[in-house]
């Protein structure tokens, strides 16, 4: 399967009259996005805001970010499953406005979203600092439950960033990234030399908020199953997430998996980059049983040499994560595992919820819980009084200047453990 | 100009080998040996005072009297940081080197650096509590181990903050500490694995703690009589939440008296546990702290009886370190109270 991205760079982001991309600067008309967003009757009124890199803006709380696309050639359409046909996506070209982002906000589970800071200390954390964001607010009507709130909300987000991504179909982008899975027997003849790797990409399916979806099936009730990498350039995979913010992983970086990205680097070579592996994180231990099994099956089955495994989340979903890890190293598959660490505000703690000796080759996307200080900033996107309530936050987290004191975890996409970022620990 | 005191061994003051370790402890004003590369790479920063110089022997045969003795003479000096080795692979020298850092960052509170060898003994005993620089093997590694040491020594003396292990050279100590790497974790991941496939050396960024695992106990010999606790970090506590205990990273544990309860409902009692959905906890708290059931067996016979208090805390991102803490303090009381077992329960 063959996937031309265009990127068309994105450097500045306005409001105007015609929605529409030129010279690098994405004009939005806000009308016509606030009207798609109230086409939806759990909304009561909807704002949309912008957040360029450098401003002194706070958003929060934030719930999910989503890189605007649009397939230009080829079967199906961005988000299939979810808004797009149940089509398989990932052969053909997508367009990508790359420097763009749709930020979804509102307060849905209060403790459980996060922070974007478009400037200071906050923004070296998260890399949705360095994108022209389009920020979505949206009031729900009165009395809509938290879990339709949630799912209002994620449909918003796509489409809006659907209605930005169409402004790209017809340009001619400024680069184009070819990305191509052969399939078994192919790759095998290509490179009869190179290890064989796959990537087990562990998706967030806890329940109660803490959801991914996968062509719209909702992960926590799929079995452990194989895509090519590109289908999740199109939008296979999408975040239904109200999880702790600096380690879930937004629809942004399930598009931009820096994993699939830094495999296809080096795909032929030095690795022949196999294919992907999704895999839940569900709570039940025969689920969990079940779906590792699965995975350390599939591994097999594919007879490759190596694996990466990211991870979703933390505490519960270690368990998973270390399961992965010692089923696929114990047939013989050399693993890397992903996460990130809970080590206490003084670092002196366990970090994860389960181990194992077979986790010999860990990176690690930071300790959530050192303490940052976040500056004031000059606007705030949002509400900032939910600070002492979200989840790294604590009473007395926000100050009377507007600045915060809270534990990293507080940061969207801090710790990710895809990989995303260079923060690390030791 | 920032005052340093250096404490060195025998060998390295030029006085001799082994047949030279036993002589006593000495105290020499300015730089002795490694001292000058010190010196040359404070740049003019900082400046070595004084020089201690002690046989490897003399240090460790007479433990007690040697501390004495040159934290007497560190004091006199009121430097502003001590250093002392690098030890390389030498064992003795590595012990007292860690040694004397301990004491004189313990007994005169300023700041200490050391450096040795990862296999040195006195690696192992002192690096959890001391910044010990990782160095090569021999003294054939000074200058690397100067390089490494000088920056990180100016910065404990100036008291500045100290970062991650991997970017200041010290030995990885128990606390973590982040930083921001040359690459991103991903690209940091597809070459690990590559280096794995290929059999060459990765360096794991978290080594896997070793858990501690609890060997259970005997079972109670006879059930019907023994006095049994209820212990939860499903976060059960008397509605209103007395003593506030926090709804994630919990820093204290509640203990309540159920003398007479029958039974945990609505009304009385509610989770203050933040990582769940609370509904069916609330409506029955039995749930997740089954008192109703203990009551019966109670009744029944099948136990001896239940005992007066439970403790509960809530697990939702608790640090295990906290949590290690609770259940050493309550589990004296609970020794203390004549229980024979505890069931805990989790969420």
């Amino acid at each position: 399967m063959k996937l031309e991205l265009g990127y068309v760079f994105i450097k500045d982001i306005q409001f105007a009259e015609q929605s529409k991309v030129e010279n690098g600067t994405l004009y939005v008309n806000k009308e016509e996005v606030k009207a798609l967003i109230l086409e939806d009757q759990n909304f009561k009124s909807a704002d949309v805001e912008l957040a360029r890199p450098g401003e002194s803006i706070r958003i929060m709380p934030v719930k999910d970010v989503i890189e605007p696309r649009v397939k230009v050639d080829g079967p199906g359409g961005i988000f299939p499953g979810m808004v797009s046909k149940v089509e398989t996506v990932g052969s053909g070209r997508t367009n990508v406005l790359k420097g763009a982002a749709v930020v979804t906000t509102g307060k849905i589970v209060g403790f459980q979203e996060g922070i974007i800071d478009m400037t200071g200390t906050g923004a070296e954390y998260t890399p949705f600092s360095k994108l022209n964001n389009l920020v979505v607010v949206c009031e729900p009507v009165d009395g809509l439950k938290q879990h339709e709130h949630e799912k209002a909300l994620r449909f918003a987000g796509y489409k809006v960033a659907m209605y930005l991504g169409q402004l790209a179909k017809s340009l001619t982008p400024d680069e184009v990234h070819t990305y191509e899975t052969p399939n078994l027997v192919e790759g095998l003849k290509l490179y009869p030399e190179l290890p064989r790797v796959a990537y087990v990409l562990m998706l967030q399916s806890q329940g109660l908020m803490h959801d991914t979806y996968v062509y719209g099936v909702d992960a926590k009730q799929t079995l452990t199953t194989m895509l090519y990498p590109t289908e999740i350039m199109d939008g296979a995979i999408v975040s239904g997430n109200c999880v702790s913010a600096c380690d879930k992983n937004t629809t942004y970086h399930h598009l931009n998996n820096p994993v699939i990205h830094d495999l296809f680097e080096e795909h032929g070579k030095t690795l022949n980059f196999v294919g992907v592996i999704i895999t839940n994180e569900n709570v039940y231990l025969a689920d969990k049983e079940r779906s590792s099994n699965w995975s350390a099956k599939l591994a097999e089955l594919l007879g490759v040499d190596g694996v990466i495994i990211s991870q979703e989340g933390f505490g519960n979903p270690d368990t998973d994560l270390i399961m992965n890890c010692k089923k696929i190293e114990a047939k013989g598959i050399k693993t890397v595992i992903i996460t990130d660490e809970y080590a206490g505000r003084d670092g002196s703690s366990q970090s994860l919820a389960d181990a194992d000796a077979s986790a010999d080759a860990v990176v690690t996307g930071g300790n959530a819980n050192e303490v940052i200080e976040l500056p004031p900033m000059d606007k705030i996107i949002g509400y900032a009084e939910v600070a002492d309530i979200i989840a790294g936050g604590f009473d007395g987290s926000l100050h009377a200047d507007g600045s915060i004191t809270a534990e990293l975890q507080v940061i969207t996409g801090a710790t990710n453990e895809m990989g995303f970022n260079k923060l690390s620990a030791r | 100009m920032l005052k340093v005191v250096h404490y060195i061994n025998q060998f390295f003051a030029n006085i001799g080998g082994e047949e030279m370790a036993h002589v006593p402890a000495e105290l020499r004003e300015g730089v002795v040996g490694p001292g000058l590369a010190f010196q040359q790479a404070f740049g003019g920063e900082a400046e070595i005072v004084a020089t201690i110089v002690c046989g490897d022997s003399y240090f460790n045969e007479n433990l007690e009297k040697a501390k004495t003795e040159i934290i007497e003479m560190v004091k006199k000096q009121n430097p502003d940081l001590f250093i002392a080795g690098p030890a390389f692979n030498a064992g003795r020298y590595g012990v007292a080197c860690g040694t004397i850092a301990q004491a004189v960052k313990e007994e005169l509170g300023i700041p200490v650096l050391t450096g040795m060898y990862v296999e040195n003994p006195g690696a192992d005993m002192f690096k959890n509590s001391l910044y010990i620089v990782s160095t090569k093997n021999s003294a054939a590694g000074m200058k690397d181990a100067v390089k490494k040491m000088a920056p990180l020594a100016l910065k404990l003396a100036n008291k500045e903050n100290i970062g991650a292990s991997a970017e200041e050279g010290y030995m990885p100590n128990g606390v973590r500490k982040n930083f921001f790497d040359q690459e991103r974790g991903s690209k940091r991941a597809v070459n690990m694995l590559l280096n794995k496939l290929s059999g060459k050396e990765y360096v794991t960024e978290f080594p896997m703690p070793d858990f501690d695992r609890v060997a259970p106990n005997p079972a109670v010999k006879d059930v019907r009589k023994a006095t049994i606790a209820l212990v939860t970090s499903g976060g059960i506590v008397p509605k209103g939440n007395p003593d506030h205990i926090e709804s994630s990273s919990a820093s204290k544990y509640g203990k309540y008296d159920i003398e007479g309860v029958m039974d945990l409902t609505e009304e009385t009692f509610a989770t203050a546990h933040g990582g769940y959905d609370p509904v069916y906890a609330n409506i029955d708290p039995d749930r997740v702290l089954p008192v109703d059931v203990l009551r019966d067996l109670e009744k029944e016979g099948k136990i001896g009886k239940l005992h007066r208090y439970f403790y509960t805390t809530v697990g939702n991102g608790t640090a295990v370190k906290n949590a290690k803490g609770f259940a050493e303090k309550f589990a004296q009381e609970l020794k203390a109270d004549g229980v024979d077992a505890v069931i805990l329960t989790s969420t």
